[in-house]
């Protein structure tokens, strides 16, 4: 999908306090349309935070999240899914005592994924073709990189329009590390814009276009993925090099 | 033998009943984390409206049971969306004071419009019995208890096949990802709560036939139903369903091999076994 120069989600001056703990610093953000755009940084950065922001599982946070022009912080959780905004969280958070037929629908519970149901199942059976040999397995039974992937399907299943994965690579092997970002890259050519929260620095540079590296709450650096790869900073504080 | 069938059989078709106000107890737990102390005391107001659509509209205590569940349904919504809504998410100490505060002022409410007198209601069928080989089994247990297969089959249609029950499901398994999913999580527990409001209304309206009716004896019945929760596993249907089963069995077999007044003796018997070699009850951790 190409690029365009339109705002799709934009994030201006966030914070966020747990308990009074303040973990998020006037954090500035930007998702155009047709983008795949990673935010990285390390263990407690505020990442999950963020995402849990533009969810609105959190709440109370000061400063301002849009949504083509929609101001998401009057919205309920459901109604930021209605608008097309899905989250795959991290730790996957499968039903487990659903099956994982069970655990897709569910992902096209609201009712403009429902008519498309049957074709967004064929679509991630395709990308996870894994997840259709297991069908009818109990969620909670399969293994940490199907649980992953199926985690990534159930998203999908919901048509999202801007898709935020939080660490799909956490905990999977090598191989399959490869493997998910590629699969990344497929979904954004079909037309979904992606927000990528990663730690794997280097892999989720080289798909984005663009990056953000948050340190302890606060954006420290943006640029394109290549440039930042080539940062010096990046480099020594997460490439190793 | 047949002394034993007897009170086997017996267990079971009561045992339906109490399956049915466990279920409900279960359910609300299993989608808010709420323990409803008020749950007897619910089904206590679904004996009392049983009781006035008999002696007002000469209505048939087991079909009031099709208005009694929508009228139980509304009831529920009403308490979870106006009470059990604001205290979600605070501490349990605070959510059991307020059910066990609705409980009593369902309780003095009730006592208040029909004073404490006991009150029987008659039917043409409330002493009859039919014979099966030998066994003679009561006639409004036995259709009492063909109700609750029905109520309790459609239930667990309606959880495992529809889009909604399914997510009332979810939302029971990890609130957070189904409200990712675009699940209206706050709507799940409103219907929740009114389909554990509905269930333990009928089960109340089932019971009229045989029971004294009363506005105390609401606290019996939180009680028992706690004890059928607990010993299938806090939040699980089945276990809700076999729990209260197994209640109904030992009750029946308590009174006809110990002594009526020590049945309960057995069912705690049971119970203390099912915690001690199985803390987390007979269907463990399952969540709905
Ligand atoms: N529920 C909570 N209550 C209090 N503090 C929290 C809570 N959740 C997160 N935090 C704190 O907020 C900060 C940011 O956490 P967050 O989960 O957003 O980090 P992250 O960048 O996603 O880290 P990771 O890569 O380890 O997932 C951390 O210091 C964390 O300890
Ligand atoms: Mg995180």
């Amino acid at each position: 999908m190409p690029i365009s120069e339109k705002v799709m989600l934009k994030i201006e001056q966030l914070s966020f306090s747990y308990d009074g703990l303040k973990v998020l610093w006037e954090i500035d953000l930007e998702v155009n349309e047709g983008e795949i755009v990673t935010v990285v940084g390390s263990n407690g950065a505020g990442k999950s935070t963020t995402l849990k922001n533009i969810s609105r599982l959190l709440k109370p946070g000061s400063g301002s999240i849009t949504f083509e022009g929609t101001d998401l912080t009057q919205l309920e959780s459901h109604e930021v899914v209605e608008k097309g905004i899905v989250q795959v969280p991290e730790g996957r958070k499968i039903f487990s005592e659903l099956t994982v037929m069970e655990n897709l629908r569910m992902g096209s519970y609201i009712k403009s994924a429902k008519k498309d149901r049957a074709r967004n199942i064929d679509w991630v059976f395709g990308l996870f073709p894994r997840l259709k040999e297991r069908e009818k397995q109990l969620g909670g039974t399969m293994s940490g990189g199907e649980q992953q992937m199926l985690a990534i399907a159930r998203g999908l299943m919901a048509n999202p329009r801007l898709l935020l994965l939080d660490e799909p690579s956490l905990g999977l092997a090598p191989l399959l590390v490869r493997n998910i970002f590629d699969i990344i890259t497929e979904i954004n050519r079909k037309g979904v814009t992606i927000l990528l929260v990663e730690q794997n620095v280097y892999q989720s540079l080289r798909v984005a276009h663009r990056g953000y590296v948050l340190e302890t709450g606060r954006v420290v650096l943006a640029g394109t993925g290549e440039a930042l790869l080539n940062e010096e900073h990046v480099k020594k504080a997460f490439l190793g090099i | 033998m047949t002394v034993f069938l007897q009170s086997l059989i017996s267990g079971i078709l009561i045992g339906g009943v109490y399956a049915l106000i466990g279920i409900g107890l279960t359910m609300i737990f299993g989608v808010m984390r709420v323990i409803n102390f008020a749950h007897g005391d619910i089904m206590m107001v679904g004996m009392y409206l049983t009781y006035n659509l008999f002696t007002l509209c000469g209505i048939d205590p087991f079909a009031s049971v099709v208005i009694c569940i929508p009228v139980m349904f509304l009831f529920g919504g009403f308490l979870q969306k106006i009470f059990i809504n604001r205290v979600l998410n605070a501490l349990p100490q605070n959510q059991i004071l307020l059910t066990i505060g609705l409980g009593l002022i369902m309780s003095n409410t009730i006592m208040l419009i029909y004073t404490s007198d006991y009150k029987i209601l008659t039917t043409s069928y409330s002493s009859g019995s039919f014979r099966i080989a030998g066994i003679s089994i009561s006639e409004p247990l036995a259709i009492s208890f063909l109700i609750t297969v029905i109520i309790t089959a459609a239930l667990y249609w309606f959880l495992m096949k529809t889009d909604m029950g399914q997510a009332i499901r979810a939302t029971a398994q990890d609130r957070e990802a189904a409200q990712l999913m675009g699940i209206n999580v706050k709507r799940m527990s409103v219907i929740a709560f009114g389909l554990g409001t509905a269930l333990a209304g009928t089960a109340g309206a089932l019971i009229t036939p045989t029971y004294y009716i009363f506005p105390q004896i609401g606290s019996t019945f939180t009680l028992k139903a706690f004890v059928i929760t607990v010993l299938g596993g806090m939040g699980s249907v089945i276990g809700a369903t076999l729990g209260g089963v197994i209640i109904g069995i030992a009750e029946s077999m308590g009174a006809v091999y110990i002594s009526s007044g020590w049945k309960e003796v057995l069912v705690y018997v049971i119970f203390l076994l099912v915690l001690l070699f199985k803390p987390s009850g007979l269907m463990g951790k399952s969540r709905m």
